[in-house]
């Protein structure tokens, strides 16, 4: 437990004082969601009805950005050597870097998605909907990216790679995120039923991400 | 003048005995503001709400200005060499973003009982968001790199980019169908804006311009601090290890 | 506690690192590890740590209950695991928290490897050599039997390679081992050493 807290106590606090990791994620957010309107001209009703998926999208590639560096800069500095020699399972320290990474990433994320929300002129149902469906959604995104980035620790181009090891696996949790989100709006389909199973998405890829990502790290070299 | 002020010790010494004069004036010239602008009468159509333009409209004038004083300041880095060209960079970047912020919120506050939106994506708003991106860039950049020589050419060079890219945004995006409204102070034929309304705009211009030099200078002297402690760190570390040796 | 190493053999990317090396070292017991660069003292340590895997061959600790190898050792490495955003003694602080057993306060290894007026600087600010003496700082904040340790003189002046002496003394008088990658003489009465060489040709202590 104290290994746990010691990584999680140590990555917040490197996340703090490097700096930049949380705010670039959210800086990206904002970019990609200003690049839809480029691309697809000023009508808001559009917008409107693809904001959702414009928020979710933008969400996923966010998260894409600040996994590379999540196991890299351990491998480089030999800090991943110092970690396979602590008491505890290799599988617990990789939860702790995974929660600390979650922490200064997606949730900032879920918790500014209202803010981006008013630039595709979301409703306040809509925004509610956003931040919930973030919350509980971006735990996996940022599990499943751990394994690709435990994959690709030791490659020197690790990002392209990255996003496309990683992409096709957030798919699910995109399609329920979007489906949610949209259901909340009005719709056909009950909110529950996608964000359920969105929740039930994270659970399953915290269990799976972790015990990949610590079975990549093992096998890496 | 400029090149007086080279030196960082008398910059200090200058700033340090300027700063609380400028900062009393600002303060006082926002005061001054602030009642004329309440003094002003409401518009015809709009009601009340026309009062955050005394906010809005200065808050986006100072966003350019301090946009130019960086690029401006990118030249003197790059070009005309000047010791504490990047210092101004790098003080004036978060001051300027903040300003197109306040643009950006006060704007969006304004939008909502006049256009029944938030947000709209025409040209002004558009580019004036863009803008904000790119502070955030300059911002980003600057973090990125250590040592201060090195960020600051590279910031340089980003920043007399992005002082060609906001133009080309701007015109491009003019193509969108505009609801915000054009131009109405700096005209060929001169304002049309009323002189009940224009002054008390004029002077809160001045505020934030003066409010916005303050904090410039400020920031400048909290950088160049900044770099005193960088220094003498690394000092201390050498001296340690020398000392071992 | 006895490390016993059997008939190893380690390939790297198709090639043969070393075959056949075997060696066994009971409690304060040191071994030095020495061959030309590249001749594959790094991976030895480096399977002993577990980061690699061997091609053939065992490795086993004895004496260490239920705990694995990785989890009795300290590797001190060419790259340090020092974090150069945190301080030194940040840095030594994670490693206590982490692998349990502390041993010595952080400000106190630091004294003694003689960095106490560096405890408060960021890792970033330090000098090689200082970098290497936090590294090896790492070692006396949390207790571990085993010490890897490679090319551990490695950016140190001669005051900081008595100190280091004086550690490994301290530790095999502890009952600790010691097995150390190294072109330098240790100072250590009594140490084995083992030569990498081309395969196969791994030469008993003594022979030419």
């Amino acid at each position: 437990m104290s290994a746990f807290l010691a990584i999680l106590s140590r990555d917040l606090a490197l996340a703090n004082r490097i700096g930049g990791s949380g705010w670039l994620g959210l800086v990206f957010f904002l970019l990609i969601v200003t690049l839809v309107p480029f691309a697809l001209g000023p009508d808001l009703n559009l917008l409107s009805r693809i904001g959702p998926a414009i928020l979710w999208i933008a969400a996923v590639l966010a998260t894409l950005i600040g996994l590379d560096r999540l196991f890299q800069a351990d491998e480089e500095d030999g800090s991943l050597d110092l970690l396979r020699s602590a008491p505890a399972p290799l599988e617990v320290l990789v939860l702790a870097k995974v929660v600390a990474h979650w922490l200064t990433t997606g949730l900032p994320l879920a918790l500014a998605s209202p803010l981006f929300g008013l630039l595709v002129a979301l409703s306040p149902e809509g925004m509610a909907a956003m931040v919930a469906t973030l919350i509980v959604g971006t735990p996996a995104l940022t599990f499943v990216g751990a394994v690709g980035a435990a994959l690709t620790a030791t490659l020197r181009r690790g990002g392209l790679i990255l996003a496309i090891l990683v992409l096709p696996l957030m798919v699910p949790t995109l399609i329920f995120g979007v489906s949610a989100a949209n259901a909340a709006t009005g719709g056909t389909v009950p909110f529950a039923t996608p964000f359920l199973i969105l929740a039930a998405l994270s659970l399953v890829a915290a269990v799976v991400g972790t015990l990949g990502a610590a079975a990549a790290l093992r096998f890496g070299e | 003048m400029i090149w007086d002020l080279a030196n960082p010790t008398r910059f200090m010494g200058y700033s340090g005995r300027a700063l609380p004069w400028l900062g009393g004036l600002a303060a006082l010239t926002l005061g001054i503001g602030l009642v004329m602008a309440w003094g002003a009468p409401p518009d015809y159509q709009q009601g009340e709400t026309i009062r955050i333009m005394f906010l809005h409209v200065p808050a986006a004038w100072l966003s350019l200005f301090f946009y130019s004083t960086m690029a401006v300041s990118a030249l003197g880095t790059l070009v005309w060499r000047h010791p504490l060209a990047d210092v101004s960079q790098k003080a004036a970047a978060p001051i300027g973003a903040a300003f197109t912020f306040i643009c950006l919120v006060t704007g969006s506050l304004w939008g909502k009982p006049m256009w029944g939106t938030y947000w709209v994506w025409d040209a002004r708003l558009t580019s004036v968001l863009v803008l904000f991106l790119m502070y955030c860039g300059v911002m980003a950049l600057w973090r990125t790199i250590d040592e201060p020589a090195r960020a600051a050419r590279a910031v340089s060079i980003l920043t007399l980019v992005g002082a060609v890219n906001v133009p080309i945004v701007k015109f491009s995006v003019d193509w969108w169908s505009t609801l915000h409204q054009p131009a109405s102070v700096f005209r060929v034929d001169g304002p049309t804006i009323h002189p009940s309304m224009l002054y008390p705009l004029l002077v809160m211009a001045l505020a934030f311009t003066l409010i916005g030099i303050t904090l410039h200078l400020a920031g400048m002297r909290t950088e160049i601090l900044r770099r005193r402690v960088r220094t003498l760190t690394i000092l201390e570390a050498e001296r340690l290890d020398a000392q071992a040796a | 506690m006895r490390l016993t190493v059997h008939d190893l053999a380690c390939r790297r990317s198709g090639r043969l690192i070393f075959e056949g090396l075997s060696f066994s070292l009971g409690g304060g017991g040191a071994l030095a590890v020495t061959g030309r660069n590249g001749a594959g003292k790094s991976t030895l340590l480096a399977i002993l740590a577990g980061r690699l895997q061997a091609e053939a061959g065992t490795v086993a600790l004895e004496g260490a209950g239920e705990r694995t190898l990785p989890e009795c050792l300290h590797l001190v490495g060419h790259r340090e695991a020092l974090k150069t955003a945190l301080t030194a003694e940040e840095n030594l602080a994670f490693a206590a928290r982490l692998l349990g057993a502390p041993a010595l306060q952080p400000a106190e290894a630091l004294e003694r490897v003689g960095l106490a007026h560096a405890a408060r600087l960021p890792v970033a600010y330090l000098s090689a050599g200082q970098r290497r003496r936090v590294a090896l700082a790492r070692l006396l904040v949390a207790r571990r039997p085993v010490w890897l340790l490679d090319e551990p003189t490695a950016a140190l002046d001669a005051t900081s390679q008595g100190t280091l002496q004086a550690m490994m003394g301290e530790h095999l008088a502890d009952g600790g081992l010691i097995v150390a990658a190294t072109h330098q003489a240790l100072g250590i009465a009594g140490i084995a050493e083992i030569r990498i060489e081309r395969p196969a040709a791994v030469l008993p202590p003594g022979d030419a």
